[in-house]
């Protein structure tokens, strides 16, 4: 139920035209006249720069970053190109993962060389994903999509008891059961160790490279054609004798080999595998990167994975995580309020706010607040207008949270000055939670962060920061 | 006989709560064609909702109102809860997305399901709670039948959910707005052009989704005893089973799917092994799937151009 008479290009104009303007204008020109080959150069050549300058513990970052931008482009291929819902993306992952752990390590008596078992993985994961797309051949749409989220589940249960199956017998025990395989062998090629974190960087760099290339040019194939014509219309296509069963079968398994090598890779680094690795989480994570880069598009879905890999590690420290928080807060609020009177209306609002709320409470309570804010830029500045709670932090900061949420929602639906309104108490009670509670909890935050993006995104910006916008004709 | 019979009991009492949860599923799947992901969080509030005015009212040791009024109350705080959160997760994550390519939604589902399990882990951290039924009513009281004794609280919920199915089927198919929900499900364009308020029946819905995987919270509070904050995804799934075994958009499919799950789940538990349980549930409903695309009671759907 498009706009009737709106088409792809229409719905591209205005971005087509607004982009260009004011002080980004140029350099998006100079970037869109640059050939793909010579921005990927550029690009990489910088990145292969980066160990240089950084510790050992940072690259391990940016390995786990590459890891992420490759499981990235291979869903990329299936959600934004072939357009069907993957849930089950993980397993072909965690398939390549355990099946390189068990021959690199003690668990099976079989040591295979990693110059024959990564081919094999390829094979055998591409394999995997015929074999499930051929089950689902006969399912339309969401069925696929639920299909393969039980895949992946059916995949973590066995992993996680495979010797207590029938059948089998009590001694083989490929996967290490709930404890996963520990203590895996680096990949060694005639002799040459992957086994510093530099020489992995390296090797994922070039493979990431490769990986980009080979895509740009599927892309402009004849199959990356019939990959978006399927996408768009399957009806239209397959009477243009498109074989579209035939194409969304390739989309499965070049999605699936890429992962199932990917896979190995995350065997390999983290040395050692376990079944948490391959839970839900890890899909949306890799999901998370995909969307917030844009669906469909290369550089950008490589970019998304560079947020959505770097993001945890920014939480983790409270005054990176604190920079990040406020200079997210004050993006958001420079981008939507229009005008400027209603911007300083809400920041000016806010802080006479926070010190008659702070004023308030110390003149009827004292023992609410004590300490001081966690450290950050903000911190001296902050110590004496938020509240920092002591006694009953749990149960103020949860109420908090439920009404910040509440106003955040109701923000959205109004508008003009009562949005202002609204905005400076729901602005308070987040900063309130964030200052008590979530700064010092990276992990939720990160959940709270990843979900919360997944709808916004999609409401607001559903191509993404680097995709482009489309229309489903129906 | 009497070990069978058990297991059937331990069946019906888990189907019961799958199918209140698979209907919430299924109608709204029938309407909006969306997978709900986030239903099962709604059923983990319902469930906390519950557990939070179980605490307010004194806790199940010493309850400072009579049980027959405790339970009741329970069961009222869940619905409310539920309903907001369902409602709400309508409102925002799903409406601006109407019109917008099938992924979308499905996405944004996902999504939300995420925030609500981080929101639970928030504000009721990620420890277990117990409801402790066997304080608030003797597991000894109970009503025979045959060589089985079977206690208070599973004969609550198998008679409250047998109860709430018969009264949506009524309402589905007697009530104004029933037939509305029906001819939205049918055909939305054409239902909208008919004149009927296809956001109020979504509303609906997703109202009374909710309302009744909020029962299905609590009633799991009361016969299993722990809630904790990712209870809403195991549960979800199973229910999701349910509702696709049954064939999903059908609500007497979710409900005969609910049961099946249920009693799947409780046989292969006493006969079989109770780590291969998910496993066998997971691959029933490939299986199903496989053979019968629409599940066993729902309708092939046409493709109209």
């Amino acid at each position: 139920m498009a706009r009737i008479g709106v088409d792809e290009w229409v719905e591209q104009s205005d971005e087509r035209s607004e982009d260009y303007d004011g002080l980004i204008g140029p350099v998006r020109r100079i970037l869109d006249n640059m050939a793909p080959g010579l921005k990927l150069a550029i690009g990489a050549g910088l990145v292969a720069l980066l160990p240089l300058f950084l510790q050992q513990g940072q690259v391990r970052i940016g390995v786990s970053i590459l890891i992420l931008a490759m499981l990235a482009l291979g869903l990329n291929i299936v959600v934004g190109w072939a357009g069907l819902l993957d849930l089950g993306y993980v397993a072909f992952a965690g398939f390549g993962a355990y099946f390189y752990a068990a021959v690199a390590s003690d668990q099976i008596p079989a040591h295979w060389p990693t110059a024959l078992v990564l081919p094999v993985i390829v094979f055998l994961s591409g394999a995997l994903g015929v074999l499930l797309s051929l089950a689902s051949r006969r399912l339309a749409g969401d069925y696929l999509a639920i299909l393969t989220l039980f895949f992946g589940l059916i995949f973590l249960e066995l992993v996680r008891n495979f010797s207590r199956l029938p059948f089998v017998s009590e001694d083989f025990d490929p996967t290490g059961g709930p404890n996963g395989i520990p203590g895996v062998e680096p990949w060694s090629f005639f002799g040459f160790e992957i086994n510093t974190f530099n020489r992995h960087y390296y090797l994922l760099l070039a493979l990431l490279v490769l990986l980009m290339v080979g895509l740009h040019n599927l892309d402009k194939s004849r199959t990356g054609r019939a990959w978006r014509a399927t996408r768009d219309d399957p009806l239209a296509a397959g009477h243009m004798t498109t074989p579209v069963n035939k194409v969304r079968l390739l989309a499965v398994a070049a999605g699936a080999a890429i992962a199932g090598f990917t896979g190995a890779a995350f065997a390999a680094v983290q040395v050692g595998v376990f079944p948490t690795n391959f839970a839900l989480v890890f899909l949306i994570t890799i999901y998370a990167a995909v969307i917030l880069g844009g669906s469909g598009s290369i550089p950008g879905v490589v970019l998304g994975a560079l947020v959505i890999g770097y993001l945890p590690e920014l939480l983790r420290n409270p005054a990176t995580a604190s920079w990040l928080f406020y200079l997210g807060v004050s993006v958001a609020l420079v981008a939507r309020m229009r005008p400027w009177s209603r911007l300083a209306g809400v920041v000016g609002g806010l802080i006479a706010f926070g010190f008659g709320v702070r004023w308030l409470v110390k003149a009827i309570w004292i023992d609410v607040s004590s300490g001081e804010a966690a450290e950050g830029f903000l911190s001296g500045i902050l110590d004496g207008w938020i509240l920092i709670l002591g006694d009953h932090r749990d149960i103020i900061t949860n109420i908090a949270f439920v009404v910040a949420i509440g106003g955040a929602l109701l923000a959205v639906l109004s508008t003009g000055w009562r949005q202002v309104f609204v905005l400076i108490p729901t602005l308070y009670l987040g900063i309130l939670v964030w200052e008590n509670r979530l700064v010092f909890e990276p992990s939720l935050t990160r959940q709270l962060l990843f979900g919360a993006m997944l709808v916004v995104m999609m409401a607001v910006r559903p191509q993404g920061l680097l995709g482009k916008k489309r229309v489903e004709i129906t | 006989m009497e070990f069978f019979l058990r297991q059937t009991i331990n069946g019906l009492t888990l189907g019961s709560v799958y199918a209140l949860l698979a209907i919430g599923y299924s109608m709204v799947y029938g309407i909006l064609k969306l997978l709900n992901f986030a239903h099962g969080e709604v059923y983990m509030f319902g469930a906390f909702a519950g557990y939070g005015m179980l605490v307010m009212l004194g806790g199940p040791a010493s309850p400072i109102v009579p049980v027959w009024l405790l339970i009741p109350l329970m069961f009222l705080a869940a619905i409310v809860v539920s309903i907001v959160v369902g409602v709400t997760m309508e409102r925002f994550a799903y409406r601006p997305l109407r019109n917008s390519p099938r992924i979308a939604p499905l996405i944004s589902a996902i999504g939300v399901s995420f925030f609500l399990q981080a929101t639970a882990l928030f504000l009721f951290s990620a420890g277990f709670r117990s409801y402790d039924a066997p304080d608030l009513i003797d597991i000894s009281t109970g009503i025979a039948i045959g060589p089985v004794d079977v206690w208070l609280v599973r004969v609550l919920v198998i008679v409250v959910a047998s109860t709430l199915m018969v009264l949506l089927t009524l309402w589905v198919n007697k009530s104004r707005t029933g037939k509305a929900v029906r001819a939205v499900s049918f055909d939305r364009e054409a239902a909208e052009m008919m004149g009927i308020d296809v956001d109020r029946v979504v509303v609906v819905t997703f109202l009374i989704g909710s309302a009744l995987a909020g029962v299905g919270g609590v009633m799991a509070g009361l016969v299993f005893g722990r809630i904790f904050s990712f209870m809403g995804f195991t549960a979800g799934l199973k229910a999701f089973t349910a509702a696709v075994v049954g064939g999903i958009g059908s609500i007497p499919g979710a409900m005969l799917g609910g049961l099946l799950i249920g009693m799947a789940e409780s046989y292969t538990t006493a006969y079989i092994s109770s780590t291969f349980q998910n496993l066998i549930v997971f691959s029933l409903l490939i299986i199903v799937l496989l053979v019968k695309p629409t599940g066993l009671l729902g309708k092939p759907e046409l493709v109209k151009v």
